[in-house]
């Protein structure tokens, strides 16, 4: 697994460092360059998180004005539109991992030259092999590693004091009855309908391809459909949980750390086969050259080393950059310990997957059709 | 009969009405050209996408001309010359990165050919290999970017491009031409070079005489020399002995016969059957039924129409659960809203304006904020179920689920569109006169008479009116069902947004959009025949 040497090492090194001010002579100046910039995001803690680490700091800098649109879980529909349209008006998008195979491969989003394009690590290892494993296709800025993962309530009744310490719990509703928050999206969802069909991790993708093999998660997730709650927003999870709506769910962890340390809800992380995933930029094709210039400015700013690190002190996600990670430290505002928080701390990853960028860019289309099928059956 | 002027007295009539009409006509104008413009345009745009289909054409247009001679009936794959066709387009495929666009588009009708496509995607640029590697054993020179140009470019071109190499500036260099002794003699080799040529320099930004062409050109070239070894002839004299060579190395079996069909069929089994490359002829039209037939559950096979599998049968289904729904929200619409509106007309003017603005209240506020409440109030910890476990007559342990199922899309699109309901009927009871039951009691009518055969009657055209319009506005309602509704209380809208903004299938989005469209046109249609429109009054 490439992605282990990378996982590891975020966990390893969690020590304290100061000092993330960033100054007017840090940045390099930018020739023929608007003064705007579309941004396009997922909202929320996520957002927040960008904007307190690296967009208002930009814009101090700059005097850029940034405007923020929170439309992520649609971005390609979008990109695609304004493309056909001719009217690029984002300058820069937020995507996952997949997504940005999807955007490369349509032709949507510019290929980046890692070392030209992106600052070199600050301890001077050039971009490409600082980003290293994070680096899936030609078209994606890595900015951090999330995983997706299960949150349960600490207080539910009927479990009769026990506590689900494995992912098959979702699927076992004798041992935990009550409601489950699960992502309107077959990806994930089949996989661990799989693993608890006693399908082992090497050989997931190989029954997911075969003949039935679809069908098979399918029928596993159909043992407790009337039990799920479909989710396609990730804050939605963490709130039905606070409401007692859902006992079970899942989401991205940086949502359930908001959830359990910044908001003291009566929840507690599932960790066991958390799927880790790849968020980052992609840089839309069609824009005018003085708005390249400005996106591609702000671009080395906002994934050097020092501000992907920035990222981690609001939100626990790991910085892509392998620079970054001995700086994340503690919590900008609350001033907790981070490391038992992130999905690459050894105790955290005992069973993990990571997402097959290549099986689902091939088989997206089909699959996605068989499972909202089955899901307004 | 005449006018002053002379004229006939109707001409010069029409002549002063056309001038009325004209500036009638230009007052209108902008409101006009407002909507034709943000309105109509781009739903008939939208709309037009439901048929549209030039995808297919575009991206393998030797694949569909070569397909024209095979019999999608037979069963059977098409020949070699087909797959060496579809080889081509994929080449030029890949490098535009429309390949994978196409594997999508054909995905919609056949689930497995977007993996199918992308993975042959992958393998495509190694096919023929062979040939290549034997070429250049044969001559070295083979391997040089710039024996081809100067082989098959016009000489024309060939001095053009000097001259641009020459002189180093930024602009682009002068698009590759074919000479037409290559065109001439060297047909399939002009055509993969030309195919090449355009894409490493519209595509890629690189100059041919830099890049090694494509297999398919060395294939090309060994098989024009198969067909006709005196094609060197055409060609200059240091050509002759080049060609001379390969010529040789053929007929003594140096060069291998690369089939493409064998090619293909290990890049993936599924092209040695008939089934893909049914699919790719029977949507190559540029125009398609494709996706109105997958509005209704059917898909297009080379036999004929068929319905779709089991599994893949949802949006008959959906319709139904729309108009079913929506029926039911006009339902309790009327029974919730009738007496309401009664009261309103009926109570003196100071009551009956505050109870107005208790109607009008919830009209006001963000219909995003009404939604979102009730799902606080709807679901099992919300406020009604805390009530109803209080009063006792719900368990603790069996609280009511009211939300992300049907129950939770009525009750909250009745709250919604209740209002829709009111005003037109409380418009239509304020103008029924109260002495008509006055006048109807003191002939001895009981309470229950007097209203059914005297009030009501008149009140229906304002039931007609909120009916029509709760219910038109209810089947195509999204945001209220998607956030209440979970996976079984959605409607065909919902289906639209999903696929217009997730699946990206918009051609399948604009056929359900105009399917929905031509719904409600029936039925105000059948309406207009039973009810008169006339009938419906708004106030």
């Amino acid at each position: 697994m490439k992605l282990k040497s990378l996982l590891s090492a975020t966990a390893l090194a969690m020590l304290p460092l100061g000092g993330s001010m960033a100054f007017a002579e840090d940045l390099p100046p930018c020739d023929n360059c608007s003064d705007e910039m579309v941004l396009m995001s997922w909202g929320g803690a996520y957002q927040a998180s960008q904007v307190a680490a690296y967009a208002e700091p930009y814009a101090k800098l700059t005097g850029v004005k940034v405007t923020w649109d929170e439309g992520s879980n649609e971005a390609i529909a979008k990109m695609r539109a304004a493309s056909e349209a001719g009217n690029m008006t984002y300058s820069l998008v937020d995507v996952e991992g997949p997504d940005s195979q999807r955007a490369c491969d349509e032709g949507l989003a510019e290929e980046i030259d890692f070392d030209k394009d992106l600052a070199a690590g600050a301890d001077g290892t050039p971009a490409s092999k600082d980003f290293g494993a994070a680096m899936i296709n030609e078209c994606f800025v890595p900015q951090i590693v999330f995983s997706t993962t299960f949150g349960y309530r600490t207080d539910v009744k009927e479990w009769n004091g026990k506590v689900p310490e494995d992912l098959c719990a979702i699927f076992d509703l004798e041992t935990f009855p009550g409601m489950r928050a699960l992502e309107k999206r077959p990806k994930k969802n089949l996989e661990w309908a799989l693993l608890c069909d006693g399908v082992p991790k090497e050989e997931l993708y190989t029954v997911l391809s075969s003949e039935g093999g679809v069908d098979r998660a399918l029928a596993k997730l159909d043992t407790i459909k009337d039990q799920v709650v479909w989710w396609s927003a990730g804050a939605e999870t963490p709130q039905l949980l606070a409401d007692g709506e859902v006992v079970m769910g899942s989401t991205y962890n940086g949502r359930l750390f908001s959830a359990i340390v910044e908001q003291n809800q009566p929840i507690a992380m599932l960790w066991d086969w958390q799927v880790f995933d790849f968020d980052g930029w992609v840089v839309p094709k069609g824009q005018d050259e003085a708005q390249k210039n400005r996106v591609m400015h702000f671009l080395n700013f906002a994934t050097d080393t020092q501000r992907l690190a920035d990222q981690a002190k609001y939100i626990s996600y790991g910085p892509a950059r392998a620079s970054s990670q001995p700086l994340v430290s503690k919590h900008a505002t609350l001033g907790i310990d981070m490391a038992p928080y992130m999905p690459t701390n050894p105790a955290n990853q005992k069973n993990y997957l990571v997402n097959n960028i290549e099986w689902w860019a091939d088989n997206q289309d089909a699959v996605e059709v068989a499972f909202q099928n089955w899901l307004s059956k | 009969m005449l006018a002053a002027d002379g004229t006939p007295l109707k001409q010069s009539l029409n002549r002063a009405l056309r001038r009325q009409k004209l500036r009638a006509l230009l007052l209108i104008a902008p409101l006009l050209i407002f909507v034709l413009v943000t309105f109509i345009a781009p739903i008939g745009d939208m709309l037009f996408r439901s048929v549209e289909n030039d995808i297919v054409a575009d991206t393998l247009p030797h694949t569909v001309a070569a397909l024209a001679g095979w019999n999608a009936e037979s069963g059977t794959p098409p020949e070699e010359p087909v797959y060496r066709a579809l080889a081509s387009d994929l080449m030029v495929a890949v490098a535009e990165k429309t390949h994978t666009q196409l594997g999508t588009r054909l995905n919609y009708e056949d689930s497995g050919f977007s993996s199918l496509l992308r993975g042959t995607g992958r393998d495509v640029d190694n096919m023929g290999e062979d040939v290549t590697k034997a070429l250049v054993a044969v001559d070295p020179v083979w391997d040089e970017p710039a024996t081809w140009t100067s082989l098959l470019g016009d000489p024309a071109w060939i001095t053009a491009q000097a001259n641009w190499a020459k002189a180093g500036d930024k602009s682009p260099e002068p698009p590759f031409v074919l000479s037409t002794a290559a065109q001439q003699s060297l047909p399939a080799t002009s055509a993969a070079y030309g195919d090449f040529a355009r894409v490493m320099q519209t595509v890629k930004n690189d100059s041919p005489t830099e890049k090694r062409p494509w297999n398919l050109v060395a294939v090309g070239l060994t098989e024009d020399l198969r067909t006709n070894p005196a094609a060197a002839d055409a060609f200059g004299p240091e050509w002759q002995p080049r060609l001379a060579a390969i010529v040789a190395a053929e007929q003594a079996g140096a060069i291998p016969t690369t089939g493409f069909a064998a090619a293909f069929a290990e890049s993936d089994k599924a092209w040695a059957t008939a089934r893909p490359w049914s699919v790719i002829k029977v949507f190559s039209p540029r125009f398609t039924s494709g996706y109105f037939l997958n509005a209704v559950d059917l898909k297009m096979t080379p036999e004929g129409i068929a319905p779709r599998a089991d599994s893949e049968r949802v949006y008959i289904m959906l319709f139904l659960r729309t108009m079913v729904l929506s029926l039911a929200i006009t339902g309790t619409c009327i029974l919730l809203g009738y007496p309401v509106a009664w009261l309103l007309a009926n109570l003196q003017p100071r009551t009956a304006n505050l109870l107005m603005i208790l109607v009008l209240l919830p009209f006001w506020t963000s219909l995003l904020v009404r939604t979102s409440a009730w799902k606080v109030l709807l679901q099992q910890q919300g406020v009604i179920n805390d009530l109803l476990v209080w009063s006792s007559l719900v368990a603790d342990s069996n609280r009511l689920v009211l939300i992300n199922n049907q129950t939770g899309t009525i009750i909250a699109m009745t709250h919604i569109l209740l209002p829709f309901m009111i005003l037109p009927l409380y418009s239509v009871m304020k103008t029924i006169p109260p002495s008509y039951l006055r006048a109807a009691k003191s002939l001895g009518a009981t309470d229950w008479t007097a209203f059914w055969r005297v009030y009501f009657p008149q009140s229906i055209p304002g039931i007609g009116a909120g009916s029509i319009l709760v219910f038109i506005l209810a089947i195509g309602y999204y945001i209220t069902p998607e956030l209440v509704g979970g996976a079984k209380g959605v409607f065909i809208s919902n289906r639209i947004a999903y696929h217009i903004g997730t699946s990206l299938n918009w051609g399948l989005a604009a056929a359900l959009g105009s399917l929905l469209l031509i719904v409600v046109l029936v039925l105000y249609w059948v309406y207009d025949r039973i009810v008169g429109i006339d009938n419906v009054k708004l106030g």
